[in-house]
């Protein structure tokens, strides 16, 4: 689709009959053989690869799994232990499953990561970066969803905790609550609203997908110096290059999830959620999942009132504030250069905010007490403090250092000076292949 | 991609140098269990664990005898014992000695009847009403799933060399602590009526439970020490074998996936070297 032309050629009867009828086999050829990709893409762009296998790996464990489960609050808890115990594999399926989902985070995590550090967002791909901002939400509403399905005691307490930000919202949260819930309190018609939803979204998100690598396909991709395609020897055909390259990535990435599905199933699990729901029983630490942690911590750092606003709706702006802030960043930023490896304050900054945020993660494990208060404060402060004051002030002040005219310039300056100078490599580590 | 790495190092130190700063900062609201659970050597930790049979058929008389008097485990098949080395005349029997309520049968009564394989264990009480009733309130927890319910948090850096470690025996480890660790309150604490004071309990000084096992109490006949320690070693081995009882083929399974996964990624990568090749 890129550049427009097509150079697909059908060869054979059936390919031209098809092609003149629904050209399906040229969109595949343009879309994923033809497409050209950067010649300098790093591994840093094996994750939007990575996280097609995850969807897909997810959509297909989950309909199976949901061939043995009961969507009932008395039989929730025993339906999933039954595929645990007695379905073939069944306790294959779902470790996937649920280990599955934090691997599918974990990539997201990378990907939204890489789009940051890169610049990725910048025009002509504002919409690429919101659709994916889309997607981003909607499996944090499938996850969420997806972990009340076993009807543990985190299960429970987790969607109780969840489904009761929305009564912060003035006038009309009470009732928001209730619908989310179908009732007054977490119960059977919100475990079965929540199954038909968790079963909807992925589709949801597969269709976000398609416009997603659409949108990708129509500006082309970014890549490390962040200088457009100029010619045809900056990049490289898909396939085989880029293919080989996503298909490496994704068995080093499967070899880190086999190790947790098989050595480390409930790693990322919480024990308490192998106790059947109890609605008379609240677990004294309640905790989301480990992918929420650094939201739920910017939740539980604002504990004072601001004006009118109260400190429970205060944390409930600021935690979706956290996620809808990201949707405006292609207009934060206000650097003219899209690479952060020609940004040396931006690159602080950056791995500053990645630490950053790891940290949060780990207050939100923590109860909101001592000097972990403080210290989410503090922690939320900078995560805002990056995108409303950094990213458009450091566009205006800061110096970039000199780009060069091309990628294959960038290919070859860092090939030049390798041989020249070992120590050269490490001046642009970046356009490694 | 160095840059990347070096920068998440970073990230990881800067976390390493928060991590002290906490262990300084407890004290206020007083956090459980007091001591954390110490780590046993287990047959089905690592990569390669399997369950020891004869332990686990030790453990489950330790159940029996001296546990399901309050503890049901409702999840667990007598058929699934096969797994503990039984046979399926040794699992019939064993099935047998116990009563299961059935029915209704055709005259709409129900009726009692000897346990087949199929069945599950029976519960001590009748429901949760009576099994809290009879235990000062507190129903006794299902012993199903205690071994994955049960985990006390880690910490950092401990949670992340878990990782590489492949620690996994959390609850095993802390179920024989629980049962091993009960003691004489030290001076200046006192303990609620009705409990008994024990520094591994994760939710508090002392629980409702008394000391349920003691030295000599169940017989074993294959010479292995009647010692509490023995036992609570051996019945945690079986309550991890009840909550996860398809460890074993885990594992296994694990072992081929990641040859599997090493030999492939291998050829794929000399692939992509091979593809490559002209454009670097």
């Amino acid at each position: 689709m890129s550049g427009g032309h097509s150079t697909y050629t059908p060869k054979t009867g059936i390919e031209r009959w098809l092609d003149a009828r629904l050209p399906l086999p040229r969109l595949m050829y343009d879309s994923f053989v033809a497409y050209p990709v950067p010649r300098n893409l790093n591994y840093a762009y094996t994750f939007g690869g990575i996280l097609s296998l995850m969807l897909v790996a997810q959509i297909v464990t989950g309909v199976v799994l949901a061939m043995h489960y009961a969507a009932s609050t008395q039989l929730a808890f025993d339906s999933v232990e039954k595929i645990m115990r007695d379905v073939n594999s069944g306790w294959l399926l779902r470790y996937l499953h649920s280990n599955g989902a934090s691997f599918f985070f974990i990539a997201v995590y990378v990907h939204i990561f890489r789009g940051l550090y890169y610049g990725s967002y910048k025009a002509p791909r504002e919409l690429l970066w919101i659709l994916g901002c889309i997607i981003y939400l909607l499996m944090m509403a499938t996850g969420f969803m997806g972990y009340v399905l076993p009807w543990g005691q985190m299960s429970f307490w987790g969607a109780t905790v969840i489904t009761g930000f929305f009564t912060a919202i003035p006038l009309v949260g009470e009732w928001v609550q209730q619908l989310l819930l179908g009732g007054f309190a977490v119960d059977n018609p919100t475990l079965n609203r929540f199954f038909a939803l968790h079963y909807l979204l992925p589709f949801m998100i597969a269709g976000v997908v398609v416009l997603h690598v659409w949108a990708l396909h129509v500006t082309g991709q970014t890549n490390p110096t962040g200088i457009e395609v100029k010619s045809k020897t900056d990049t490289v055909p898909f396939s085989p290059h880029a293919s080989a390259k996503d298909g490496f990535a994704m068995v080093v990435f499967l070899f880190v999830f086999a190790y947790f599905v098989f050595y480390l199933p409930n790693y990322l699990g919480h024990p308490d959620n192998y106790i059947q729901a109890d609605p008379l029983k609240t677990p004294a630490h309640i905790v989301p999942e480990w992918y929420y942690l650094p939201f739920y911590a910017i939740l539980r750092a604002i504990t004072f009132n601001i004006g009118p606003i109260d400190s429970k709706l205060g944390g409930v702006l600021a935690m979706f504030g956290a996620i809808a802030v990201l949707f405006v960043v292609p207009w934060l930023d206000t650097s003219k250069v899209r690479s952060a490896v020609y940004r040396p304050w931006y690159k602080l900054f950056f791995w500053l905010f990645v630490a950053n945020a790891l940290f949060l993660g780990w207050l939100g494990s923590k109860p909101a007490e001592g000097w972990y208060i403080p210290a989410m404060q503090v922690s939320t402060l900078y995560y805002f403090a990056f995108f409303l004051v950094i990213m458009p002030v450091l566009g205006l002040i800061e110096t970039p250092r000199r780009l060069p005219n091309s990628i294959t310039e960038a290919v070859l300056e860092r090939k030049g000076g390798a041989h020249a100078q070992p120590a050269g490599s490490a001046a642009l580590p970046e356009t490694k292949g | 991609m160095k840059t990347i790495l070096k920068g998440f190092a970073a990230a990881v130190l800067g976390l390493t140098l928060a991590g002290p700063a906490v262990a300084a900062e407890e004290g206020g609201t007083p956090h459980y269990p007091i001591h954390a659970p110490r780590e046993e050597s287990w047959s089905f930790s690592g990569p390669f664990g399997t369950y020891d049979r004869a332990q686990l058929q030790r453990g489950l008389k330790i159940y029996r005898e001296a546990c399901s008097s309050c503890h049901s485990m409702n999840l667990v098949a007598f058929r699934t014992l096969a797994d503990l080395g039984y046979s399926e005349a040794q699992v019939r029997t064993l099935a047998a000695e116990y009563t299961i309520q059935d029915g209704p049968n055709a005259d709409g009564d129900m009726f009692e009847r000897p346990g087949l394989p199929s069945d599950h264990f029976p519960s001590p009480f009748a429901n949760h009403e009576q099994a809290a009733a009879s235990n000062n309130g507190a129903a006794p927890p299902d012993f199903s799933l205690i071994a994955k319910a049960r985990g006390v948090t880690r910490g950092f850096p401990t949670f992340i060399l878990d990782i590489f470690t492949q620690y996994a025996e959390g609850g095993p480890d802390y179920i024989h602590s629980l049962l091993t660790g009960y003691q004489e309150p030290p001076e200046g604490v006192t303990v609620q009526p009705g409990t008994h004071y024990n520094p591994y309990f994760i939710a508090g000084p002392a629980l409702a439970m008394p000391p349920p096992l003691s030295d000599g109490q169940v017989t074993y006949e294959d010479g292995t020490p009647e010692t509490v320690d023995q036992y609570a070693r051996d019945v945690s081995a079986f309550l991890m074998w009840a909550a996860e009882p398809h460890l074993e083929a885990r594992k296994q399974t694990g072992f081929i996936v990641m040859i599997f996964l090493i030999l492939f990624g291998g050829l794929v990568y000399l692939t992509k070297r091979k593809i490559w090749a002209d454009v670097h």
